[in-house]
């Protein structure tokens, strides 16, 4: 269900944004969600739609893009995908980093020389990528 | 790329039904700002207030020791709603991480504090207490950022070292207009008005001392056991202060 409060934040941070610009309430939001944060599309899409059903006078449609995650050790350099380090993660650990992202540094290590100490490049969690009045 | 950081936008539409959100703060470690927090937390609670804790230091949580609970997921409702504790709302990254350290930069420090006050649905609360992380550094500046009523509480020692800290935040929080209510001397073991002074001349209110109780030690996690100690008593005395809504900027 975190993907409803994904979906809240999506929509308020973009009616917001086209209001600040003085946009007429028709929109396209273009939305990136990032591999490591586990979002469930489909869910995420409902709840998207049945949040903007709410809102008075807004038309807008989304544009929903996925974004593998990549990560990068700060110790040796080595860049890896997260699908070699998420087999190892249990379901639990799985759920909180869907929660908190960055959480992903208490139960990964960079598969080459086993540091904590990585940077997320790429894939995190969810951003808005571009709000146009259409 | 527009790249809208979507989670501020509802950070303030999480705490609309808080009517007061206080920043337990101390620049040093090992001053007692985690015993304070969870103890103010209590005594308001106590007190017929709805309160909430939030434990924000990621490095060394600690809320929850004191308190003497084992941390059981927050429930799922389009976001996440804190256990009630002792009747305080509490959340804490202690959820995520349980017994695993979270060797996080401060960019992640960053994003994991914003991840947490986007998801977590506090409701109607009298007062919101926030255990801040110590310091002035990234942690401490992404609460300010994103946490516009904040109201700032001071814990120092009266050590000299732990107050050039404190002096320091003072000036920072005063640079950018943040209200202080004032500053609890904690662990007070000699008599000397260093603290008061010191905190008169920066015009911050010195709102009392709470003298260095050997016995809160073998409390801690017992709200029972704290409750009795020396150190509840002097901290009761401190809290009428804490309920007035005067402000120094």
């Amino acid at each position: 269900m975190h993907e409803w409060s994904l979906a809240q934040a999506v929509v308020k941070a973009a009616t917001d944004f086209a209001n600040k610009n003085g946009f007429k309430k028709r929109i396209k939001v273009s939305v990136l969600l990032g591999e490591l944060q586990q979002i469930d599309k489909e869910i995420f899409t409902h709840a998207l739609e049945e949040i903007t059903k709410e809102l008075k006078d807004w038309h807008i449609t989304y544009e929903i893009k996925e974004e593998k995650a990549k990560l990068k050790c700060r110790t040796c350099g080595f860049e890896w995908n997260l699908s070699e380090t998420k087999k190892r993660l249990s379901e639990k650990q799985a759920e909180f980093i869907h929660f908190i992202p960055d959480i992903a540094h208490s139960y990964m290590q960079c598969p080459n020389c086993k540091s904590v100490d990585f940077e997320i490049k790429k894939g995190r969690g969810l951003s808005i990528a571009s709000v146009e009045e259409i | 790329m527009l790249g809208i950081d979507a989670r501020f936008s509802v950070i303030e539409d999480r705490l609309k039904g808080v009517k007061r959100i206080i920043a337990v703060s101390a620049c040093k470690g090992g001053v007692g700002k985690s015993v304070i927090s969870c103890s103010l937390a209590l005594k308001l609670a106590e007190r017929g207030y709805k309160v909430g804790l939030l434990d924000l230091d990621f490095f060394s949580p600690s809320d929850h020791m004191i308190l003497g609970i084992k941390p059981a997921f927050p429930q799922e409702e389009k976001g996440l709603l804190p256990p009630t504790i002792y009747g305080i709302k509490f959340m804490s990254i202690i959820y995520f991480i349980e017994d695993k350290p979270a060797p996080l930069r401060g960019i992640d420090v960053s994003n994991a504090i914003i991840e947490l006050l986007a998801i977590t649905i506090w409701k109607e609360l009298d007062f919101l207490i926030i255990d801040m992380p110590p310091g002035i550094g990234d942690a401490t500046l992404e609460i300010i950022r994103a946490i516009k009523r904040l109201e700032f509480l001071l814990v120092s020692t009266q050590s000299k070292l732990a107050w050039e800290s404190v002096e320091r935040m003072i000036k920072m929080l005063k640079q950018q207009s943040i209200p202080v209510i004032g500053i609890i001397e904690n662990m007070k073991q000699k008599d000397s008005d260093f603290i008061k002074r010191n905190a008169k001349d920066l015009g911050i209110r010195y709102l009392g001392a709470i003298k260095f109780d050997p016995g809160l030690e073998d409390s801690l996690s017992s709200v029972e056991k704290i409750s009795k100690t020396e150190f509840a008593k002097w901290l009761e005395e401190i809290i009428p202060k804490l309920l007035q809504q005067e402000k120094f900027k």
